[in-house]
């Protein structure tokens, strides 16, 4: 069993990151603290999952969120969707293993991934409505953030929901708030099989090795970590039987990485554009310094009036 | 293609010292102003949200959600109010073989040589080729603005299509501004334009050095 | 739970079949991971469906609901006949080698001594041979053909691989890798654990599937030990507790017996149950009985119960016959019923047929709901169109609510599946005027009590020397009914030296302590010492594990006697050394028993008197062969009561022979021919029974009643994921959103394809889920031989998609 974490005292304990530790600060330039945080991460091992949902739950007690009550469409999968208001969801595969010839039920918690590298961060266009901790925890700022949706096309792992009601954008927080006074997020604790745990990121990467040994012990032999280097890392890390095929667990990215038509538009795009410009209103005024006015003469008008008359 | 007309409805010369030629209508010119106000306004809230040196602009339209908010409906009055401008002049701005001519003296058109030039009809090409883009231009910002617009639209479009929409949307405003400058300032630089869109007049002396075959059909038509 | 949870963790192989931990346990399931995460423990599944437990298994067989009899005693077969069971241990500690009575037979699917009119039997000739000095005979050389081990093997031997196969559709491979898996553990370093709930015992012949599985791990060696066991998992979170209170008829506190007619004196009651041994130096423990007894009857009528009015038995009702919920329901049907008090309880629902649990509520003068929420039950009258077929106009019955406090909103215990009493604090203010239970029973007593005394009546002796000594006696409180479950010396105990042992008003420390003249009461003899002379055990909350082996003896407090292990005698040999290190857990120093746990066995009783470590029973070792049971001392395959197939074996055998089946019930069973599909019913993890679809965060996460069939059923009858589809039985009608999945596949009975749908219970027509009829419209009204439970898992419908939205 991992450690569990000690319940929290009655008494306020003073937050243990804030704005002073931030790395990364949505459309804006900031100067990180020389000291990085102990870097954090929730490791999701799918194969002690059983689907309970008992972490959406959390995730709605915890967070304040009222999701809807909405309908079966023959599926598991309830909501169907990522929600403005469910920042998490298990998704359900049934997958028939070829080579074992036996079924499987691959089931996934989606929900943030909080890269090192977050498309979303890189995407926002209003500074600070995205922010990442040096503990590696991404977080929306929502009193920043304008609802512009551009983190929903930076993010290589379709999280992010805006919301049809206060037309910000939300998602899974890593409960920071929780992680802050020393707790784990909220899912992590109502999760009654230690599918998911939560600690250091160079803790929960030697216990996903004790995992993928004990998987590979059982014929899982492309057990392996998800940490996906594409996005430098993530602080969300998945324990899969199948890591060679990421893609079979509910559509998970095999090679996540920011679009590159993000990067472009991102990148070059906003300098070249800016640039483009300066240089035509430059050239103009560089023209008419050069070139001056041109003006009517009296000539003209004379050519006019005399056409006028005719 | 030749013409039948340079002649737009509302075009007029009247006698006079100097001249006076009638070149925009009182609605043409609404329509105008309607329209520049809505580019002018979707620049600024659109280069707000696009570099983060300028997100400060969305200051003048009461911070960044309203920003957000507004940008698009101004986006969806230029349009409507694009497409007044463009079944008014479209006509007068289909492309004709002089055209090409005064393109290639392009040289003597920026040295104010207007004297080697072909005589210009309403609307010389360096005109009809902002009014083309901008038409293009519109359309393409239009389309690709819905794949952007969240609020309402974020559900039609997989993700990669609203990465595709907002590059191609910032690209497609960068090239409308662009052009824009390029208006504006041919407005400033030859002087005598800017009251055709106040007062919808020009002198006689501006059409006929700038659009002379313009000026004579007005005259021949009198 | 023979075993604790924490337990599980010991497994080397957990076994879960008859259930769903992980859908229905998904706390508990935690020590199933656990074991596979830190043992390499194997997790196998035996379901109709491919569960959310078996997707973390690392072996699944399929099995056609209703046939686990088959399956299980092809396991005994493999067992016995591979010589893979654990010798000694079975010598030993069971009855393997007792000889049974002659003129015991079985032929053509019955046992001796058969009544078919009242189907039912006269269980004579199964008895032991007994000898002349009274205890039982037997052959230790296991050759006699009247041994035990000769007729087990005899009566096994039909249940072949193949004949596995082509009763329960289980693939010859998979039901032998499950064999392979169970026999790994017939080592004596090796143990398995059986995990069950109502897969097993909702069925006409549940109490023999487990039954079944006791066999097998008695084979192995696994009862008693660290890691084994057969753990039937409750479904509530204090379901034990109000099983261990005895609320159910037949029995009072602490499994001790209700009288019947036919028991007109305590001693008459007694004598049939104060069982002496039948081998020498054997515990038989019941033979304490009376002690129990006398200290319940003064806990109920205080100073009013004397020796001489044989401590008020007589004020005890008689039973004629049980008083089941089945039973209960069927006596309101022939309107016999005035009114119905229910407490916590959603019977509309949960009881077998609800057009006849609503024409039955109809008949009632009132009823009363005693519910932290609006049951679909106390609305049984209220039209909800297809979903309750209630006609509000010709429906009298006046229905009381009252709002009562929920379990966060009042102080109290809960006992857990592992026997483990624990304490709970009040954590909320109840919610407007809801009152505790307690408060309003006490208060109906009061009130009903005024009445009588005010305007008399017939037989009011019981209710007025009922003791009810309490110092708020319209509010008694938790406390002091803890106290009074545990059990207090009412004079001075002395010992056989005559030194006072216990003092006046004292707590008991152990029910060793109770006395049957009426110097001790008790309600609850198996949880006294939970509230002994060192206060309230049940509020430990110390998780020490001195020994290792995940027990957590400072945790709660774990009936009886704070054993977590029940006949934990038996993880040592015969000479009381443990089996292996490996399992080391209870043993024998030298001069005591001692070690992990709390021994369940006198500790000073040395190996070498030879005492048995069942000591519940009179034999001393416990009972692969058991006569008490309704329909035979050993388990045999019967289809359920509605089955697409007849039985292979018996052809003759409609349903459990021995299984109760009211007037008029026996009519409506559905056909394989009309109804060809066999249907089960199960538990979602979102949801609790019919309580959270009343709650919204559960709402939101399974909204909507759904059913489950396989791709090729959906093929067949042109269904679409998604789609609504009818699903009738011979009694009523559902219809809900069809879940096509690959977890369900069509099975092969002997040679005929039989397809199977799964539908989830937890849905009704109050609440804040979609509304849904309720599925026991369905389930046919028909229990288990023994138990009563009725036959929820196993019936046959039919299947049609409907009109609807197809999402």
């Amino acid at each position: 069993m991992f450690p569990p974490i000690p319940n929290p005292q009655a008494k306020p304990i003073e937050a243990k990151f804030g704005d002073k530790d931030l790395i990364k600060r949505s459309a804006s330039n900031i100067t990180p603290a020389a000291q990085r945080q102990t870097q954090v991460a929730k490791l999701i091992d799918v194969s002690k999952c059983i689907g309970c949902k008992a972490c959406q739950v959390a995730c709605l007690e915890w967070n304040n969120l009222t999701e809807e009550v909405g309908i079966n469409t023959g599926v598991y999968e309830n909501p169907h969707d990522l929600t403005p208001n469910s920042w998490t969801l298990m998704r359900y595969t049934e997958y028939e293993n070829p080579e074992s010839g036996n079924l499987e039920w691959l089931i996934r918690k989606d929900g943030c991934m909080h890269c090192e590298d977050p498309g979303c961060l890189k995407a926002c266009p209003a500074p600070g409505a995205i922010v990442q901790y040096s503990n590696g925890i991404v977080d929306f700022v929502h009193e920043n953030c304008i609802g512009c949706g551009y983190c929903i096309k930076g993010c290589p792992f379709n999280i992010p929901r805006v919301s049809k009601v206060d037309n910000k954008a939300y998602k899974c927080t890593l409960c920071s708030d929780r992680v802050a006074v020393g707790q784990g997020p909220a899912c992590q604790k109502a999760c009654p099989t230690q599918a998911i745990v939560f600690g250091t990121k160079d803790e929960m990467k030697q216990w996903a090795d004790k995992r993928i040994k004990d998987l590979k012990s059982r014929g899982y032999n492309n057990a392996g970590l998800y940490d996906p280097p594409g996005v430098q890392g993530t602080h969300v890390m998945y324990v899969l039987h199948h890591a060679d095929k990421p893609n079979l667990y509910s559509g998970l990215a095999d090679n996540p990485r920011i679009s590159p038509i993000v990067e472009f538009w991102k990148g070059f795009t906003k300098y070249a554009g800016l640039t483009a410009m300066v240089a035509v209103a430059g050239f103009g005024l560089l023209h008419h310094v050069v070139a001056g006015a041109n003006r009517v003469t009296e000539h003209d008008e004379q050519e006019a009036k005399r056409l006028a008359e005719k | 293609m030749a013409k039948a007309t340079e002649v737009a409805p509302g075009d007029a010369v009247h006698d006079g010292n100097p001249v006076v030629v009638d070149r925009y209508t009182t609605g043409a010119r609404i329509n105008h102003w309607i329209t520049a106000a809505s580019l002018v306004l979707l620049a600024i809230s659109g280069l707000a949200l696009f570099h983060p040196s300028l997100y400060w602009l969305t200051g003048l339209f009461g911070g960044g959600p309203n920003t957000r908010a507004i940008h698009p409906w101004i986006g969806v009055i230029l349009f409507f109010s694009f497409l007044g401008l463009f079944i008014r002049f479209w006509k007068l701005n289909l492309w004709e073989h002089t055209d090409n001519v005064w393109l290639k003296k392009i040289k003597d058109v920026v040295t104010s040589k207007e004297e080697n030039l072909p005589e210009v009809g309403k609307y010389n090409a360096g005109q009809k080729m902002v009014f083309w883009s901008m038409s293009v231009l519109i359309i393409v910002l239009i389309v690709s603005g819905i794949g952007v617009w969240e609020q309402y639209f974020g559900g039609y479009f997989t993700v990669e299509q609203r990465r595709v929409a907002v590059l191609v949307h910032a690209i497609a405003a960068v090239m409308a501004i662009c052009v824009w400058i390029v208006h504006v300032y041919a407005a400033i630089w030859v002087r005598g334009t800017i009251s055709a869109m106040t007062r919808g007049r020009v002198t006689g002396g501006w059409a006929w050095r700038h659009h002379r075959k313009w000026l004579r059909e007005l005259v021949s038509g009198k | 739970m023979t075993n604790s949870w924490t337990d599980i963790k010991n497994a080397d192989v957990v076994w879960i079949m008859g259930g769903n931990a992980a859908e229905a346990h998904p706390c508990g399931f935690k020590w199933v991971t656990e074991a596979k995460a830190e043992r390499g423990a194997k997790l196998m599944v035996v379901d109709p469906r491919f569960t959310r437990s078996a997707a973390v298994s690392d072996h699944y067989s399929p099995i056609r609901s209703g046939t686990d009899i088959a399956f299980l005693s092809g396991v005994i077969n493999y067992l016995l006949t591979n010589e893979k069971i654990q010798r000694d241990y079975v010598k030993n500690y069971t009855n393997i080698s007792f000889l049974v009575k002659e003129g015991f037979g079985f032929e053509d699917g019955l046992f001796t001594g058969y009544n078919e009119t009242t189907r039912s039997y006269d269980k004579a000739s199964w008895q032991y041979e007994m000898g002349p000095d009274g205890f039982v005979v037997k052959d230790e050389t296991l050759s006699h053909p009247r041994s035990v081990y000769q007729i087990m093997k005899k009566h096994f031997s039909v249940y072949t691989p193949e004949m596995v196969e082509r009763i329960s559709g289980a693939p010859k491979d998979k039901f032998l890798k499950v064999c392979e898996m169970a026999a790994s553990c017939s080592t004596k370093d090796r143990t398995m654990t059986i995990m069950y709930a109502l897969g097993w015992t909702q069925h006409s012949h549940g109490a023999q599937n487990i039954r079944c599985a006791a066999m097998i791990q008695l084979l192995l060696g696994n009862i008693g030990v660290p890691g084994g066991g057969i753990n039937a998992l409750r479904g509530h979170s204090n379901v034990q507790g109000i099983t261990d209170i005895g609320t159910l008829t037949a029995s009072l506190p602490g499994y001790l017996a209700m009288p019947v007619d036919g028991e007109p004196t305590l001693d008459s009651h007694l004598v049939k149950r104060q069982f002496k041994p039948i081998q020498a130096n054997q515990t038989s423990y019941w033979q304490n009985y009376r002690k129990f007894y006398v200290s319940f009857l003064k806990s109920m009528y205080g100073e009013k119960a004397t020796k001489e009015n044989e401590f008020g038995y007589q004020w005890l009702p008689k039973l004629d016959v049980a008083y089941d919920v089945l039973r209960m329901f069927d006596l309101m049907h022939q309107g016999k019923t005035t009114g119905l008090l229910c407490q916590g309880f959603n019977p509309l629902m949960s009881v077998s047929h609800a057009d006849k649990n609503r024409a039955s509520l109809s008949k009632l003068k009132f009823l009363v709901s005693m519910d932290p929420i609006e049951t679909d039950t106390a609305r049984f009258w209220e039209n909800h169109g297809e979903f309750n077929k209630a006609d509000p106009a010709k429906i009298q019955t006046e229905v009381f609510m009252l709002p009562v406090t929920s379990f966060v909103e009042e102080e109290g215990s809960f006992t857990n599946s592992s026997r483990a009493v624990m304490w709970k604090w009040q954590a909320a203010d109840p919610y407007a005027q809801s009152r505790k239970d307690i408060e309003i029973l006490a208060d109906l007593f009061i009130r009903i009590k005024k009445l009588y005394e005010k305007d008399g009546g017939k037989g009011i002796e019981p209710l007025m020397a009922v003791d009810w000594n309490y110092k708020d006696p319209h509010d008694p409180s938790a406390d002091e009914l803890a106290k009074e479950l545990n059990g207090k010396a009412l004079v001075d105990l002395t010992n056989a030296e005559g030194k006072v042992v216990r003092a006046a008003g004292q707590q008991l420390a152990t029910f060793g302590e109770m006395r049957d003249d009426g110097s001790t009461n008790g309600v609850q003899w198996i949880y006294t010492g939970f509230y002994g002379p060192n206060g309230n055990l049940a509020q430990r909350r110390n998780n020490a594990d001195p020994s290792g082996m995940s027990v957590y003896g400072l945790w709660g407090f774990s009936w009886p006697a704070n054993r977590r292990i029940l006949y934990n005698r038996a993880s040592a040999d015969p000479e009381g050394n443990p089996w292996s290190d490996a399992k080391k857990y209870v043993f024998w120093n030298g001069k005591t028993w001692g070690g992990a746990d709390v021994p369940d066995f006198v500790p000073t009783n040395a190996p070498s008197n030879g005492s048995g470590p069942f000591i519940m029973n009179p034999e001393g070792v416990s009972r692969l062969f058991a006569a008490p049971m309704a329909e035979g001392p050993l388990p045999v395959h019967y289809e359920p009561f509605e089955s697409p197939v007849a039985n292979v074996l018996y052809p003759k055998i409609k349903g459990n022979p021995a299984a109760r089946v009211f007037k008029g019930d026996m009519e409506v069973f559905g056909n394989a021919k009309d109804f060809p599909i066999v249907a089960t019913t199960y538990r979602l993890v979102e949801h609790f029974h019919y309580w959270t679809k009343s709650v919204h965060a559960n709402a939101v996460v399974q909204p909507e009643f759904f059913v489950e069939l396989s791709e090729e059923l959906a093929a067949e009858k042109g269904i679409k994921r998604g789609q609504m589809v009818r699903v009738w039985s011979n009694r009523g009608e559902v219809k809900g959103k069809a879940v096509v999945t690959k977890r369900l596949k069509p099975f092969k009975i002997d040679g005929k394809t039989v397809h199977q749908v799964g539908l989830p219970l937890n849905f009704g027509f109050i609440g804040e889920t979609k509304k849904a009829a309720p599925i026991n419209s369905l389930t046919p009204y028909v229990g288990d031989a023994n138990a009563q439970t009725p036959e929820f898992k196993a019936f046959l419908v039919n299947i049609e998609p409907i009109a609807g939205p197809v999402a």
